[in-house]
């Protein structure tokens, strides 16, 4: 692994994030972060909540800017974009799984996989794209139903088809399984599994589940906005 | 592409169909109200033009009084009339009449009606268009001869006779003198304050000498002069000018003692009247729409609190500030923009209400719903939406997409 080492596509260097909350009260949420991962890797993120595991998802995901340090994606220094900007690295690189799947309520299964390529620099048939996808995660059957005529396991899977419509460089999952069941939790994994092993899909898992995070390649474990040395698997 | 964001604006309206009913409702009164108030003003001056025009085409007022440095201002006169009907010296003078009017009380047996009595010249009929249903007009040897004669509207033929024909021939009293009538006038419709129909027409020589006794014998309340056409009425009235000064003794220093008004000059003024009345009117329902407008600022706020997670994660996925900032705007205005539509018609409905009414206790008033007024209100609605929306819609795009997604 470390002769002929294609580039990270995540790289990040003594990244710190200080909220202040008035007064003297700062919180140090990351204390100099630093590390790679590389294409096709499934990493997990662990840590006890307090320990910075949110602030450093945020980060990976451009929903957040750092105080200092520098974050590369995909060879991008996207530490120092304007709001827009990151917009348009969020639509185009990242692929994100929540907790709570986030489907807009209202909308049928192809328009929820819809939403990122409309927001995207090219929006021409984007419900044939969305339709592949579905069939992808296993849901071609299940393609105008919303939300609330989904099981959870088949609402996470129409997250993951959003998440990947873009063909994005890595996936977000934020808590993936946290609100299923173990069974669909289980397909819920081997779904990620199979797509990191398929498709050399970079996944960074965001958990607190010692099962879920053995099932990566690595784990990363965060303590007190640090990571802990010798985490790797 | 705007066509998803239309549609999705359109979804989320519809999705909660009674908090949008009650957020346009505003708008809805608003738009409705300027609607209303306009079709009516414009079908009330129409039909004000329209009563004075009746009045006679092309006739010029002849008024006593005249610049305010005037002290001593001469009566008009039936002396001034006939001067005016002096074909040589007023060759563009068609026809002239001297005018009186009084209060008379008119009986017949047990029924006695309290009325308004003009006195003129035969000519009263051509000049304001009055028309004859029965028997005739006044003559020009009544007028000489000073007749007991007079001419009744329909709905003074019916309460005194109960019936408004055949009544040709009888004698009525005015103030306990027997008047023979001559005729009935033509029903022309009126209202409570106004109705043409209920007054009496008789010889203004009889009218001096018995209803109104002045003390200076031949003077007359006021002069009504037709043009022979309506490019004379200007030649007209200088001709005019010119006689009466005459008549009246005028050096050239001093300012005319009397007052030429010709239709135009009422028609503005009335038209002036209204065009105020139409804005003051539409004025109060514009205050109405502002206050619809606030109403929508007020749900579309709520509703960018209730939605901070989806914003959240239409952040995540891509969507910038303008992205945002266009799905709320589009939302707003078009909620406005059906409030607009649903206030068009109510305005409408409204209108034709009112006209109804208005017809039915004899005011002619048919609202005149104009299409720029409702085009204008339309995209004034809209645009209402769009400036009411402007910031909730500024308050869901600057939402951190982190802080939303945490929302609960």
């Amino acid at each position: 692994m470390i002769e002929n080492t294609p580039a990270p596509v995540i790289k990040i260097r003594d990244l710190t994030k200080v909220f202040h909350l008035g007064g003297s009260n700062d919180v140090h949420a990351l204390r100099g972060v630093s590390l790679d991962i590389y294409p096709g890797e499934m990493v997990a993120i662990m840590g006890p909540s307090g320990s910075g595991k949110s602030t450093l998802m945020n980060m990976i995901g451009c929903l957040d800017s750092p105080t200092s340090g520098d974050y590369y994606l995909d060879g991008l220094l996207v530490s120092n974009l304007d709001d827009d900007e990151l917009a348009v690295v969020r639509n185009r690189k990242i692929g994100f799984i929540f907790q709570k799947y986030n489907l807009l309520a209202r909308a049928t299964a192809v328009e929820n996989v819809e939403l990122p390529l409309r927001y995207s620099d090219d929006p021409t048939n984007i419900t044939e794209r969305a339709i592949e996808m579905l069939q992808l995660v296993g849901l071609g059957d299940r393609l105008k139903h919303q939300p609330n005529e989904l099981s959870g396991g088949q609402q996470q899977r129409v997250a993951i088809a959003r998440a990947l419509v873009n063909h994005p460089a890595i996936i977000l999952a934020d808590e993936p399984t946290g609100n299923l069941d173990s069974v669909s939790g289980q397909e819920v994994m081997d779904l990620l599994l199979k797509l990191n092993r398929e498709k050399s899909t970079t996944i960074v898992l965001v958990t607190h589940d010692k099962d879920v995070a053995k099932q990566a390649q690595r784990t990363i474990r965060l303590f007190d906005g640090k990571i802990m040395e010798g985490e790797q698997r | 592409m705007y066509i998803r964001v239309l549609k999705e604006a359109l979804t989320s309206i519809l999705s909660n169909k009674m908090r949008s009913f009650l957020t346009v409702l505003g708008i809805v009164i608003g738009v409705g109200a300027v609607i209303g108030m306009l079709s009516i003003g414009a079908g009330a001056s129409d039909s004000i033009l329209g009563q004075i025009e009746s009045i006679g085409t092309n006739s010029i007022y002849v008024m006593p009084g005249g610049d305010d440095e005037i002290t001593n201002p001469k009566p008009l006169t039936l002396t001034d009339a006939n001067a005016l009907s002096n074909r040589i010296r007023a060759p563009h003078i068609l026809r002239v009449t001297p005018v009186m009017m009084g209060q008379s009380s008119f009986s017949l047996g047990d029924s006695r009606i309290q009325t308004q009595v003009f006195g003129s010249y035969p000519e009263y009929t051509e000049i304001t268009g009055l028309e004859i249903a029965e028997g005739e007009f006044i003559t020009a040897s009544d007028v000489d001869t000073r007749s007991s004669v007079v001419v009744i509207g329909p709905d003074l033929a019916e309460g005194l006779f109960g019936r408004t024909s055949g009544v040709v021939g009888s004698t009525v009293r005015i103030n306990n003198f027997p008047y023979r009538v001559v005729g009935v006038a033509k029903a022309q419709g009126g209202n409570q304050f106004n109705n043409p129909d209920l007054q009496a027409y008789m010889p203004i020589t009889t009218m001096q000498l018995r209803v109104t006794r002045q003390t200076i014998p031949d003077q007359v309340q006021y002069i009504i002069i037709q043009a022979q056409d309506s490019q004379s009425i200007d030649l007209a009235i200088s001709e005019a000018q010119q006689v009466l000064r005459e008549t009246h003794r005028l050096t050239p220093r001093q300012g005319n003692d009397f007052t030429l008004t010709n239709q135009e000059d009422i028609l503005d003024i009335a038209n002036q009247i209204t065009n105020i009345l139409t804005i003051f009117l539409a004025g109060i329902a514009g205050i109405s729409l502002l206050v619809g407008g606030i109403g929508i600022m007020n749900i579309m706020l709520v509703t960018v609190t209730e939605r901070t997670n989806e914003i959240g994660l239409r952040k995540a996925l891509g969507a910038r500030k303008g992205d945002i900032m266009l799905q709320f705007l589009t939302e707003s205005a078009l909620l406005s923009l059906i409030g607009g539509i649903f206030g068009v018609i109510l305005g409408w409905g409204l209108a034709q209400i009112v006209g109804t009414i208005a017809r039915n206790s004899g005011t002619p008033l048919i609202p005149v719903v104009q299409i720029e007024v409702v085009l204008l209100a339309t995209v004034f609605s809209t645009l209402v939406g769009v400036f009411f929306g402007w910031y909730p819609a500024r308050q869901a795009a600057s939402l951190q997409p982190v802080d939303a997604l945490r929302y609960e």
